[in-house]
């Protein structure tokens, strides 16, 4: 059985977030991280693999080689193989093209009828949560979002996805994605084992050479030129500026002040 | 005639998609079609909704009454839930037969579980958690001079461009983007909860409001989820690093602390946040140690942070001050909170803390 | 030296660990109870840290040297007592059985040891043999009535985590006609054999949270199997411990003083007087200059001496005892300056520099004072 993780390397924007002048993120000057979901993905990929026999946990990163580095500390978390899709072409892919690109990516790797696919809810560069269901739209296969429990018996998978004001229990067949959100596990941390060890796991790279291929991949579904969204302007939202001490104790003032919240939709 | 995604004419008309659970409509449907019916307007074309479920015709004057001129209904029992499976192959007929221009959804668990699995069948673009949209280009300058840091006077903008223009946050809120689709339809679009407003309730449209009953076609086959049950349940837990508002007291509420926690529990629950509190309300015992935001406690950023009776002790602000957002109130004016709040309010906080439990009810339409 | 990307991973991992796991509520709860936390010790040695040193065919990690100072620098950063929690099986108490057990001591004793399922001690020191291990007074002598027993009597005295130990590594006088710090050897004490008792817990100034008290062996039969290394020959091996025990503390050190920086460095940017925050004085911001300098100072020693073991070089005794002077004076010096930026608050248990001082009084006096670090360098220039 294989289980594909797709992770995802993000800027850190828990800390200090540095924009350009021309309001795009400045990427250069701000540390990656693996993103945050993706972990409780990976936790939920390596947790399976643990409980079944001939089962192995398979990373599949879409990005620049240098997302090498996050690659690494998950096969030492223990992860038994790696997929980095990589390439010019793909750059300024939006998510359906990143879906497209990535879903090859697992159909080239191969994907059986008893496989999982793990994603993570979103990734807090873009907050999306699109890339998930997309790639499942596009292997033809059904998806479960916002897992915060997962039960694996025999190719039956069961659910429990989280609603804003509860949760339902969903059940579905394998093979199937799922989207991890935090409240489903703790991810592991590396080992000082698998440190030692992750250079000699399988690390596979797929250029464009080796998806072209596949049906997914045209000149008009993948990359900037193949995808739907445009960035039409982007910009920063105006600088907190020092303090304002509102006048008065009374109903307007409070009222002013949810005024203010409402217009910069804070609430 | 064949459906074919980049004819761009052949599409026409905004449509909602209006989500029920349990036969009940979601607050966001609401928000949705009143600005559904703004972006309708401008382009003087139909407002649709479109709804699924088990017999839930009934809910169409309410949705009508918020500004829909028709409710495409579709009703089945394997609707009565939402299935991914069984929702996005229904809506991808009604959108095959109807072709709209616009497809507006609501940013819920569900919403975000079902628009990108419909946009990539259709191919065609979205954009997720939309705060703002705008077709007219006037309009949109206007809101760019307001929402940004742009010189758009000084800058060169292409009036007549006719895409809508969805404005959502990126990277945490630090920046906006705005996103169109221009070479595909339907344009779609996730919306924020709780962003857009809810227009005032109209009778006359609601009784207007006109129902389509879709003819649904749905192949067990292709159902692969099943849904064993579906579970209410209300949040109870302090999550004070996860909170998006949280509400904090101080030694302000000495008098009578029980009534200041529930003061601000309540004002919490109405902004959707958590509780939370200065080492003093915690050593005095009045509330547990997990609700404890500053130097011995927790370090939060949330999106709001409002310090009541709170003096701001250098010990407090190291927990809180990279908070987005900080509403202070305090009845001493020289109260060191002040120097990180963005507003602050000088006053009592037993006559200001009802006062803003009335104005964010207001706010938040409950 | 600049790491290798494997070193830094490990760095990584080990600092994420102690971020998550150190939480204030239980580095609190250390400092107010005094007793053992299991669990956290649990968790620690389900990460692997406990083996962190010990060959993965004994049930460790299989790590080095450097594998084992980066550990002992960033569990330090965040907890000097919950460090020393990692830190026993793979030094003091591990580094014997590590080094002279026989492979059917090493399955007994080494692999559930490595893998923190059970723990062991280190009993060199004595009320009078401190520095000077050779004036050990305890004695294991052959049982007149069975020769596969010796029989135990003395006191070990200090003894980090006595109290929890299942074993013990017991330095005792096996020739009685030998001088100094001959005919000493080697024994795995089972702390639960008849006649072995432990002393009351010392009340400590720093590193709560680890109890500490004496060994105490009244005629406790020892089966010779028992018997680590060579008889008579303990001592070197007591002396080849230290020096990695030596490294860990100056890590330690290391660890505690990047700490009290960091907080010094935050407070100092927080803290407004006379209208601007205190780092903008000189006074404050060249003292931190300073704090920083002398930290990559010894930064470099221990790693470079970590190194150094990992070759094997002859020079390694007076590395690891130079790494371990500077490092730790050097710790001691900056948390005095942590304080001083800090005011008032500094000597508050609100804040944790007010910890970070009284735990770091201890490293220039265990593994050997800075004294006894002096003697042995000076030692390796005069010889």
């Amino acid at each position: 059985m294989n289980i594909f993780v797709c992770v995802k390397q993000v800027p850190d924007t828990t800390g200090k977030v540095a924009v350009k002048d021309d309001g795009t993120l400045d990427r250069a000057s701000m540390a990656t991280i693996t993103n945050p979901d993706d972990l409780n993905a990976v936790e939920a990929a390596l947790t399976l693999r643990d409980e079944i026999a001939d089962a192995k946990v398979i990373i599949v990163v879409m990005g620049p080689p240098a997302a090498a580095s996050m690659i690494h500390e998950l096969l030492a978390m223990g992860a038994d193989e790696a997929v980095l899709i990589s390439g010019r072409e793909f750059g300024g892919s939006d998510t359906f093209a990143t879906s497209q690109i990535i879903a090859a990516g697992i159909k080239t790797y191969g994907l059986g009828e008893g496989d999982i696919v793990f994603c993570g809810r979103q990734a807090i560069d873009g907050d999306t949560a699109q890339v998930g269901p997309q790639i499942a739209e596009k292997l033809g296969i059904p998806q479960i979002t916002y897992a915060a429990g997962i039960k694996y018996e025999g190719g039956k998978v069961t659910v429990k996805r989280m609603l804003e004001d509860g949760y339902m229990t969903v059940e579905t067949q394998t093979p199937c994605l799922i989207t991890c959100i935090k409240e489903l596990n703790k991810p592991r941390y590396m080992s000082v084992k698998g440190i030692l060890e992750f250079d000699t796991k399988p690390y596979y790279v797929y250029d464009y050479e080796k998806l072209k291929d596949d049906p997914l991949i045209e000149a008009d579904t993948i990359g900037l030129k193949g995808s739907p969204t445009n960035i039409f302007k982007s910009f920063t939202p105006p600088q907190k500026g020092v303090g304002q001490m509102l006048e008065g104790s009374g109903k307007e003032t409070v009222d002013k002040l949810f005024n203010i919240l409402l217009e910069k939709h804070v609430i | 005639m064949a459906y074919d995604c980049t004819d761009l004419t052949a599409f026409e008309g905004v449509m909602v998609f209006c989500e029920q659970r349990g036969g009940k409509l979601m607050s966001t449907d609401f928000e949705l079609i009143s600005e559904g019916r703004k972006l309708a307007d401008e382009r003087n074309v139909e407002l649709t909704g479109v709804l699924l479920g088990d017999g839930v015709e009934g809910l169409v004057p309410e949705l009508g009454g918020y500004g829909a001129d028709r409710i495409i209904v579709c009703n089945d029992p394997r609707l009565a839930n939402y299935t991914t499976d069984a929702y996005a192959d229904v809506i991808t007929d009604v959108i095959h037969e109807e072709k709209p221009e616009i497809f507006l959804v609501g940013a819920s668990n569900i919403g975000r579980d079902l628009a990108p699995r419909l946009a990539a069948r259709l191919h065609t673009g979205l954009t997720a958690d939309c705060t703002h949209l705008d077709i007219d280009m006037n309009k949109y300058l206007d809101f760019l001079r307001t929402g940004s840091t742009l010189k758009v006077d000084d800058m060169k903008w292409k009036m007549e461009d006719i895409n809508l223009k969805m404005t959502r946050p990126a990277f945490g809120g630090h920046l906006l983007a705005t996103i169109i689709c221009p070479r595909f339809r339907p344009c779609m679009s996730t919306v924020r909860p709780g962003v857009m407003k809810k227009a005032p309730f109209d009778e006359a449209r609601a009784a207007a409001c006109k129902t389509t009953l879709f003819d649904v076609k749905l192949d067990d086959e292709r159902l692969k989820t099943k849904v064993l049950e579906v579970v209410k349940e209300a949040r109870n837990i302090v999550d004070l690093l996860g909170a998006e508002v949280i509400v904090s007291v101080g030694q302000g509420i000495a008098n009578d602390p029980q009534k200041g926690i529930a003061l601000a529990q309540e004002l919490a629950d109405v902004l959707g946040g958590v509780v939370g509190a200065s080492r003093a309300v915690v050593d005095a015992g009045w509330i547990t140690a997990d609700h404890q935001v500053g130097q011995t406690g927790k370090t939060v950023r949330p999106k709001i942070y409002i310090a009541l009776g709170i003096s701001g002790a250098i010990q407090h602000k190291a927990g809180m001050q990279d908070s987005e957002l900080i509403i202070a109130v305090n009845k001493n004016a020289l109260a060191p909170i002040f120097e990180v709040a963005d507003y602050g309010i000088t006053g009592d906080l037993w006559k200001v803390v009802p006062m803003m439990i009335d104005a964010a009810k207001a706010a938040k339409g409950v | 030296m600049i790491l290798s990307e494997k070193y830094q991973m490990m760095r990584k991992f080990y600092r994420e660990f102690a971020e998550t796991e150190f939480t204030s509520e239980l580095l609190d709860e250390l400092e107010e109870t005094g007793e053992f936390n299991w669990e956290i010790f649990h968790k620690i040695a389900a990460a692997g840290l406990t083996g962190v040193k010990i060959p993965q065919e004994y049930g460790g990690q299989g790590g080095d040297y450097m594998a084992y100072t980066l550990m002992m620098e960033e569990l330090s950063r965040v907890s000097a007592v919950l460090a020393i929690y990692a830190n026993t099986s793979n030094s003091l108490g591990g580094g014997p059985l590590l080094y002279c057990a026989n492979e059917e001591q090493k399955q007994k004793y080494l692999v559930p040891v490595a893998k923190g399922e059970k723990i062991i001690v280190f009993g060199l020191t004595e009320p009078g043999a401190g520095s000077d291990a050779g004036g050990t007074q305890t004695t294991a002598l052959p049982d007149p009535e069975d020769p596969d027993y010796y029989i135990l009597n003395g006191r070990k005295t200090f003894i980090s985590a006595a109290p929890m130990a299942d074993w013990a590594v017991i330095y005792a006088k096996t020739d009685l006609s030998q001088k100094g710090s001959r005919g000493i050897s080697m024994f795995i004490l089972d702390m639960k054999l008849p006649g072995v008792s432990v002393g009351k817990h010392e009340n400590k100034m720093g590193i709560t949270g680890y109890p500490t008290s004496d060994i105490i062996m009244d005629n406790v039969r020892v089966h010779k199997s028992d018997l680590l290394g060579p008889l008579h020959k303990g001592f070197i091996t007591a002396m080849k411990t230290l020096n990695g025990g030596r490294l860990g503390t100056a890590a330690q050190a290391l660890g505690i003083a990047q700490h009290a920086l960091e907080e010094a460095v935050k407070f100092s940017k927080e803290r407004v007087q006379f209208g601007k925050p205190i780092c903008r004085n000189q006074g404050i911001s060249f003292m931190l200059a300073d704090m920083a300098t002398e930290i990559e100072a010894a930064r470099q020693l221990i790693y470079h001496t970590a190194e150094a073991m990992i070759a094997d070089t002859p020079d390694v005794p007076q590395l690891c005892s130079m790494a371990k002077y500077y490092a730790t004076e050097m710790a001691n010096r900056v948390c005095y300056k942590a304080v001083q930026i800090h005011g008032g608050y500094g000597y508050i248990k609100e804040y944790p520099v007010e910890r970070l001082y009284r735990d770091v009084r201890i490293t220039t006096i265990f593994e050997g004072t800075s004294q006894v670090q002096q003697m042995v360098i000076s030692g390796a220039l005069l010889k």
